[in-house]
Formats: C-alpha cells, sequence, structure tokens
C-alpha cells in the first residue's frame, strides 16, 4: 500500500533528518543518508503527486455481488432503502 | 363452601376451618381482591431453578413480597433480572397453599429508574466488556498518511457530507469508499455489520468511518446492537468510530480503535492536512540541506585549519631547511677557513716537522755512512793491498823458516801415531811405531831399540 511506504519513508526521512542533527556521524555517513533523504522526499513528493482523488460508493447488487460505483451527488437519491424521514440527523 | 365440623368452644357454637380450607379462603379472596397490581421495589433473593421460572422477593424499606415469574413470561424478558434491581412488576397475587405464603406472579417486570434501553445498554457493554472487546490491547493504530478510507454510513445524512467535506479539504488525494448502509430502525445494525465485513473482506481501505449523525438513544440504538459491536471489534481494519455528538456514547464507540465525538472530527482524525504534510516534508528536506551544509563546511574548516597548520607546518619546515642551509653553510665556511688555516700551520707544521723529522737526519746518516763505508771500502782495498804485499813478503820470510825447509836440508821428524812428536828418547819404548817425515814424503818406522844418551 502506497499510504505505508510513504509512512516508511516519512519516518525514515525523519529519522534521518535526527541522526543528521545529532551531528555525530562522520562526512561520509552523513552524505550517503543525506542522499537517502534527498531520495526519499523527492519519493514522498511523488507519491503525493500523483496520489489522486476518487470517491466509489460500494454497493451489493441483487445477486450479492460488491460493485463500486463513481460517487456522485445523486447517490443520494439511489433508491436506498433509508426513508429520510426516519433520519433523525442534526443538520 | 365450609364444610367443617361445628364445636362448641366456651359455649358459642362457630364453625370451624380447617387449615386448607381457610387458606383457600384467602386465596380466593386475594386472587379476587389482587387480580392485576403493579407494584415496584427491590429484587433479592433471586434464585433462578433449572425449571426456568425465577424466584425472589421484592421489598422497600419496611416490606417484602414473595415474587415469582414463570418461566413462560421469564423467557420474554428483555434483560436480565438482577439482585438488587429496582423494578416495576405487574402480576397477580396468588397464596401458594403448601407454605401458607402469599406471593405477586409477575407477568411483566420492567427496570426502574434507568430506562429500558439504558439498561440493555449496560448489560450489553458489561457482557461484552468480559469477553474482552473494549480491551485497550487490542486497539489498532490508525495509519498517518492513508491513501484510502471507507466510510460506512447513510448517504443521505449530515455525517456523509461533513465527513466527505473534511476529507476532501485536508487530504484532497485520498480514494473514498462509500459503503451506505441504514443507520437507524429495523436491520441497521445487521447492515452496518455486513459493511464493515465487506470492506474488510475487499481490503482495499487502510482505515474506516463508522458513524452517524446525532439523535436519541433509540436512534443510535443500531450501533449497540450487538451484531455491530462484534464486527467493528473484529475488523482488521482500524475503525474510527464517530456516533452521534460528543455526548452520546455507543457500543461501537468501545469497540472501535478511536472513538471521534463527531463524524467531522472522525474524518479530522482519519487524515492529516496535505498542506501540511508538504510543508513538513519541505520542512524536513530543509533541515537535512542546511544540516549537511553546515556539516560540509564545518568539516572543510576542520580541513582548511588543518591544512593551514600544514601549510605553516612546510612553511617553518622551509624556514628550518633554509636556517638549516645557513647554518650548513656557515658551518661549511667556518669549517673550511678553520680548515684551511689549520692546513696552513699542518703545513708549516709539516715543514717544520720535516725539518725536525729523524727522517732527515736518519737519511743524512745514510749519505754519511754511505760515504764512510765507500771510504772505508777504499781504504779496506788498499789495505788489503798492502796486506797482501807484506802477506808475501812474510810469507816468503815464514817459508825460509819452514820446517820443511829444514827437511829440504836432510832432517826428518818423528811423530808417534797420535801425531806427538817425538822429541826426546823417553816419549817412545821399543816397539812402537812411528812416522818419519822427510821433505819428499815419509817413512812408518819400528823402534828396536831405545838408547838413551847416558848423560842425561
Amino acid at each position: 500500500m502506497g499510504g505505508v511506504k510513504f509512512e516508511q519513508a516519512m519516518a525514515r526521512l525523519e529519522a534521518i533528518v535526527g541522526e543528521l542533527e545529532k551531528g555525530d556521524l562522520p562526512l561520509d555517513e552523513s552524505l550517503k543518508i543525506f542522499e537517502e533523504g534527498v531520495r526519499l522526499s523527492k519519493n514522498c513528493l511523488k507519491i503525493l503527486d500523483e496520489a489522486e482523488r476518487k470517491v466509489e460508493v460500494l454497493i451489493k447488487d441483487q445477486n450479492g455481488k460488491k460493485r463500486l460505483h463513481a460517487f456522485t451527488h445523486d447517490s443520494n437519491n439511489e433508491g436506498h432503502e433509508e426513508p429520510p424521514s426516519q433520519m433523525s440527523l442534526e443538520e | 363452601m365450609i364444610t367443617g365440623s361445628r364445636l362448641l368452644v366456651s359455649g358459642i357454637s362457630r364453625p370451624i376451618l380447617t387449615v386448607t380450607q381457610l387458606t383457600g379462603l384467602v386465596r380466593t379472596s386475594v386472587e379476587a381482591e389482587f387480580s392485576d397490581v403493579w407494584v415496584e421495589g427491590e429484587v433479592s433473593n433471586l434464585r433462578a431453578p433449572r425449571s426456568g421460572h425465577l424466584y425472589c422477593t421484592l421489598k422497600d424499606e419496611s416490606s417484602q413480597i414473595r415474587a415469582v415469574l414463570f418461566r413462560s413470561s421469564a423467557i420474554r424478558l428483555w434483560f436480565t433480572l438482577q439482585e438488587g434491581m429496582h423494578v416495576v412488576a405487574r402480576g397477580r397475587l396468588t397464596v401458594y397453599e403448601p407454605r401458607g405464603e402469599y406471593q405477586i406472579v409477575m407477568e411483566i417486570v420492567e427496570p426502574r429508574g434507568i430506562g429500558a434501553l439504558q439498561l440493555a445498554f449496560e448489560q450489553l457493554k458489561e457482557r461484552l466488556g468480559r469477553e474482552g472487546l473494549f480491551d485497550p490491547v487490542r486497539k489498532k493504530p490508525l495509519p498517518s498518511f492513508p491513501r484510502s478510507v471507507g466510510v460506512v454510513t447513510s448517504l443521505s445524512g449530515a455525517a456523509i457530507r461533513d465527513i466527505l467535506a473534511v476529507l476532501h479539504r485536508r487530504w484532497p488525494i485520498l480514494h473514498i469508499v462509500i459503503v451506505p448502509v441504514q443507520v437507524q430502525g429495523e436491520g441497521a445494525g445487521d447492515q452496518i455489520a455486513r459493511a464493515l465485513q465487506c470492506l474488510n473482506e475487499e481490503g482495499q481501505v487502510e482505515v474506516i468511518i463508522v458513524g452517524r449523525g446525532g439523535g436519541s438513544l433509540e436512534d443510535l440504538w443500531s450501533f449497540n446492537e450487538e451484531v455491530v459491536v462484534r464486527a467493528v471489534a473484529g475488523s482488521r481494519i482500524p475503525i474510527v468510530a464517530a456516533v452521534g455528538h460528543e455526548t452520546d456514547v455507543t457500543l461501537t464507540d468501545f469497540a472501535a480503535d478511536v472513538r471521534a465525538p463527531t463524524p467531522s472530527v472522525a474524518a479530522e482524525i482519519v487524515v492529516p492536512v496535505l498542506a501540511q504534510v508538504v510543508e513538513r516534508l519541505g520542512n524536513l528536506s530543509r533541515r537535512m540541506g542546511q544540516v549537511t551544509a553546515r556539516h560540509c563546511l564545518s568539516e572543510y574548516r576542520r580541513w582548511a585549519s588543518g591544512h593551514r597548520g600544514l601549510l605553516q607546518f612546510r612553511f617553518r619546515i622551509q624556514k628550518e631547511a633554509q636556517r638549516m642551509d645557513q647554518l650548513t653553510n656557515r658551518f661549511n665556511d667556518g669549517i673550511l677557513t678553520h680548515l684551511s688555516k689549520e692546513r696552513i700551520r699542518l703545513r708549516e707544521d709539516d715543514r717544520l716537522l720535516i725539518r725536525l723529522s729523524p727522517v732527515a737526519a736518519v737519511k743524512r746518516g745514510l749519505a754519511m755512512m754511505h760515504q764512510v763505508v765507500k771510504r772505508l771500502r777504499r781504504q779496506m782495498h788498499v789495505g788489503t793491498l798492502q796486506r797482501r804485499q807484506q802477506m808475501r813478503e812474510a810469507m816468503a820470510r815464514l817459508n825460509a823458516l819452514s820446517p820443511l825447509s829444514v827437511l829440504e836440508r836432510g832432517y826428518s821428524v818423528l811423530s808417534l801415531s797420535d801425531g806427538t812428536v817425538v822429541k826426546r828418547t823417553q816419549d817412545t819404548k821399543s816397539g812402537d811405531e812411528m812416522t818419519a817425515r822427510l821433505a819428499d814424503g815419509r817413512l812408518h818406522c819400528l823402534i828396536k831399540r831405545v838408547i838413551p844418551d847416558a848423560s842425561v
């Protein structure tokens, strides 16, 4: 899952910055993890850039098969068995 | 109806009842009078034998009454009757004749004080709690940056609008899967539970929001249903529950990994703010760059100072080398002048030495000796010649004096065999052999007779 990858990348990036800021690494080690950090940071941005927004509705049809619909505003009126009168939602 | 015998007591004739007769009378009377009563009291001495009937005592501060709930009524009870529970019971009074005790046969029992739903809530909460469904150790962490979120709620409520609005605002790169369900009324609980299972089977979403807007306890009741609570607790995917308002608490809230006070807050909990994440990312990159640049600079400075030191060291070395050269030069110069002086002195000394040397004396001596030897030799030669002449003259003189010349003149020399010259007669005796040397040879002679001169 991309989310997990992103999470790990962020965590690693945090760790790298912390490590660099502690400053007890020799320069060549620092540069090595710095490069890793730059790579991670680019990857993270790429993940964020490439992620797209999508809203779908998962419903089961009469045969019990699951289907995903794109969510539109008239999904509200898609014959849902719930009569609005029963709702007592606070608007 | 009363058919007992008559007995005279204290002279008055009265009908006498048996205990059974009396008890029967009491029962009839009580049942007629209290065929349908409501009574309120605290349950005590609750017993539930295998028969399925429930027995207890209802009591208040000063009185008590035995009560029974027959099996047929007990199974219709929607809550569990418990010791100490305050109840309102409807029933009829009767007398249990074998013991002569009156009791109320309860047909309906309702808990008093808290509402019926509330009681069911408390009881289910306790039961599921004992099963560990609400244990904190079961709580799963939420993903920090979810790519996809499942939303289980009604499509027609305010909740879905709030949730979507917040999700879009904060984290506009989200894949949202909505599973529409009925959130109240008959069958809503089953739908919610199935929706949760469905999302778990799909395994697509990383976190689920389940909930609805606010309402009465009855409206929110589906979220207290056991099937829903179990589905929430059993979900592999972490669940954020948002049922009603902050003050509304459902069992779904307890079973969920995180409880949000409202659907909007649930959405806020589930996703970060993209702008902030991007900023944080930028921050991290910046910090990383700064810190690395600083590190590089400090390392460079360290190097440079080391290098400078090295340069200075080199300069110093060069300076030292120069000084060394100068010193060497001076030393050489010094040595040379010294040496040349010494050499001159040496040369003088040499000359002096040569002058003073025994070699010269020896040489001179030798030369002198040579001359002396030569002179000697010359003198010796001259001497030898003279001597030879003198020798020759002496020889001639000697020759003249030689016995040989005497022998020439007819004399002979007698000598014994041992070479002894015989000068006197007594040197010999007769029979000795002698040699007589003549001028031209020898004569071997035998002495016949020794005749010394008488005068001698």
